[in-house]
């Protein structure tokens, strides 16, 4: 363990530069962020993941989130345990009927103000998924939905990207 | 009574052949599961057809169908623990009676209509003193899939888990009956997006087998690149994940760091980080990118450097094989009688690979070690990784130094007829079945991911632990739920 240790001491850091601000997803925010709201949370934001029937992919790509290369804490952002500690929902797959209500809940649970950012294609209108027998439809037809984003799944860089807006916008 | 699976099929059957057969005779095969002659590879349902597809010891293969009488068919569930959720599944999704069936509650269907509430669920009653229950989920407190989970414990004992499944129902298989064989793969590469290659790979030699195409070599390579890349990358996320729940998070960030390394590669390679809908009927939507090689060249250095490196850390924390050894051990006996597949049954001594066992090309002709471990507890489940990621590197060494020139898919015609396929992913064999209406859309299709047999050997495993080794087992696990839950 020690030489792995040491190794990390005196090799470059992976981590790389943040993608800018995905211009798309700031213009789809403008104005729904109160100005005393942004003040008050300054720069830090507790994101709680919630898997509303998603196939698992997108959870995989939330995941590449903490690595070292992308290091989501550093832009403030942290993933928490529970919906009562959230500021942001992020929410993945199209709402199954199995899902619905326990999205719901979460909803309800998180303190106000919170955003909800819906991601990957099934969660704008159920995707592919559309129709299924078991699919409520997409995020947005169960709770409020401040940023969609797209990808199947979205790559890191993607979700970085849309987070750092919703960042962007709260603290402009 | 015939034991081999080649007595009851005519000679020279292709691998998944299919026979109707009396109820009389079903019963007869569930005194063969029960015997453990045979094991249970999938068991699903085509109105007013229920089917079964079956493997003897030896290693034949095939298909049973039972024709439902007014929507009631002999339940195999009593004699085959494995059948019972599958038999409550079938009983969900097409309303057909498995007739004695020990267990007939819902499984997927948590009876919620577009708006409502849930049915109520009876979980088993647990008598005892002093006896707490907790509940866990559907929504978990790290960035995983949604489930419940019922424990039962006495002070920090666990007497009894119960697992309920079913939250990522989308209706899988509704969505693909009738639907174009594009539009077929791409929901079958959207199953169980962890395991997307794997799933399109059996989906896509399903079709293959049901109208006689023949993959082109290159396509046929391509393939297993993408797999074995797969398989890799995702054995390196378990490694982490299972040592960081152990509280070892140096572990979790030098996997992921290779896995990332892995993942841009395959990004550059194929176009795609998970390698989505590379994989399709008649052989691969994409050819390698020119620009890989430097890349897969650095890839393959960091690999070398880094597995043993890794191992060798976990090898010398003792701190940390303090958690992982005799941990969450899983029998053989139960191994073998739900026919656990992937690294929980290789880790408990089933020495089950489909890639193997059932082969199927390009492994038919390469010669490869399977590892298989006696211990069965979360520190095999770890070792075993490590020598599967091993082996696939190995694996992908040879592949791509001997890829075939060529076409890259071959033409899939409109053709009636049904096929199936048994693919190793990195969790285990996944089962496809596809029926093709003969204008190019599926009648029907089932896949059946490998945690359907995993998932009840993670009640047994947990019993006797305490609460706090649960999320360790359970990684060590890693079972599906969106696969699962179709």
């Amino acid at each position: 363990m020690r030489k792995l240790l040491f190794k990390s001491l005196v090799t470059l850091p992976l981590t790389e530069r943040g993608p800018d601000a995905d211009d798309e997803a700031l213009a789809a925010l403008a104005g729904r962020l109160d100005a005393a709201v942004r003040k008050r949370l300054g720069r830090s934001l507790a994101i709680r993941m919630v898997d509303a029937g998603s196939c698992n992919g997108c959870e995989l790509e939330i995941h590449a989130l903490n690595n070292a290369f992308h290091d989501l804490e550093r832009f403030g952002f942290h993933f928490v345990a529970s919906p009562r500690h959230a500021d942001v929902l992020l929410v993945t797959g199209p709402v199954t009927r199995n899902m619905r209500e326990a999205l719901e809940r979460s909803y309800a649970a998180t303190p106000d103000p919170k955003w909800v950012v819906a991601v990957g294609a099934c969660a704008l209108d159920g995707g592919i998924f559309a129709g299924g027998k078991g699919v409520a439809g997409g995020v947005g037809g169960v709770v409020p939905v401040d940023l969609h984003i797209p990808g199947c799944p979205p790559p890191p860089k993607a979700l970085l990207g849309g987070l750092l807006a919703l960042m962007q916008q709260q603290t402009r | 009574m015939t034991t081999t699976l080649a007595d009851l099929f005519p000679p020279q059957s292709r691998r998944w052949a299919r026979r109707v057969i009396s109820a009389e005779q079903w019963l007869g095969l569930a005194d063969r599961l029960e015997s453990g002659a045979f094991t249970l590879v999938a068991h699903w349902a085509e109105p007013p057809l229920v089917h079964v597809a079956l493997r003897d010891a030896a290693g034949s293969t095939g298909i049973f169908s039972v024709e439902a009488v007014d929507g009631r068919f002999p339940s195999l569930g009593g004699a085959s623990r494995p059948a019972r959720r599958l038999e409550r599944t079938i009983r969900d999704l097409t309303g057909l009676e498995p007739e004695g069936a020990p267990d007939l509650r819902p499984w997927l269907d948590h009876g919620r209509d577009e708006r409502g509430a849930a049915r109520p669920y009876a979980f088993l009653p647990v008598d005892g003193e002093g006896l707490h229950q907790i509940a866990v989920g559907p929504v978990h407190a790290g960035i995983i899939e949604p489930g419940h989970f019922r424990f039962t414990a006495a002070g920090e004992t666990i007497v009894r888990l119960e697992q309920r499944l079913g939250y990522v129902h989308k209706g899988l298989e509704g969505l693909m009956a009738g639907a174009p064989l594009e539009r077929g793969a791409r929901l079958a590469a959207r199953a169980c997006g962890d395991s997307t290659v794997a799933y399109s790979l059996a989906f896509a030699q399903a079709v293959e087998a049901a109208c006689g195409v023949v993959v082109p070599p290159r396509a046929v390579a391509l393939r297993a690149v993408m797999a074995e890349f797969e398989r890799l990358a995702n054995h390196l996320g378990d490694i982490g994940g299972i040592c960081n729940d152990a509280a070892f998070s140096l572990m979790l960030t030098h996997c992921a760091i290779l896995r990332e390394r892995i993942l841009r590669t395959c990004a550059l390679l194929f176009g795609h980080r998970l390698m989505m809908d590379g994989v399709v009927p008649g052989g691969v939507s994409c050819d390698l990118a020119g620009a890989g090689e430097a890349a897969l060249a650095r890839l393959f250095k960091r690999i070398d450097n880094m597995l043993p490196a890794l191992f060798a850390l976990y090898e010398d924390t003792a701190s940390l094989q303090d958690r992982t050894v005799r941990t969450g051990i899983v029998l053989y006996s139960l191994a073998k009688e739900f026919g656990a597949g992937g690294p929980v049954g290789r880790a408990s001594g089933r020495p089950f690979d489909a890639r193997r066992d059932v082969p199927y090309a390009p492994y038919d002709s390469m010669a490869f070690e399977v590892p298989v471990l006696e211990r069965g507890d979360v520190d095999a489940r770890v070792r075993l990784r490590f020598r599967e990621a091993e082996q696939s590197a190995a694996l992908l060494r040879r592949l791509l130094a001997a890829l075939p020139a060529g076409p890259l898919r071959a033409e899939v015609p409109a053709r009636e007829g049904e096929g199936a396929a048994l693919v190793e992913g990195f969790r285990g064999d996944i089962f496809a079945w596809v029926r093709l209406a003969g204008d190019g859309r599926l009648a029907h299709a089932h896949l059946r991911d490998p945690s359907w047999f995993q998932w009840p050997l993670l009640e047994a495993a947990i019993e006797g632990a305490i609460v706090a080794d649960f999320p360790l087992c359970n990684k060590s696990f890693n079972c599906a739920y969106a696969g699962h839950d179709l």
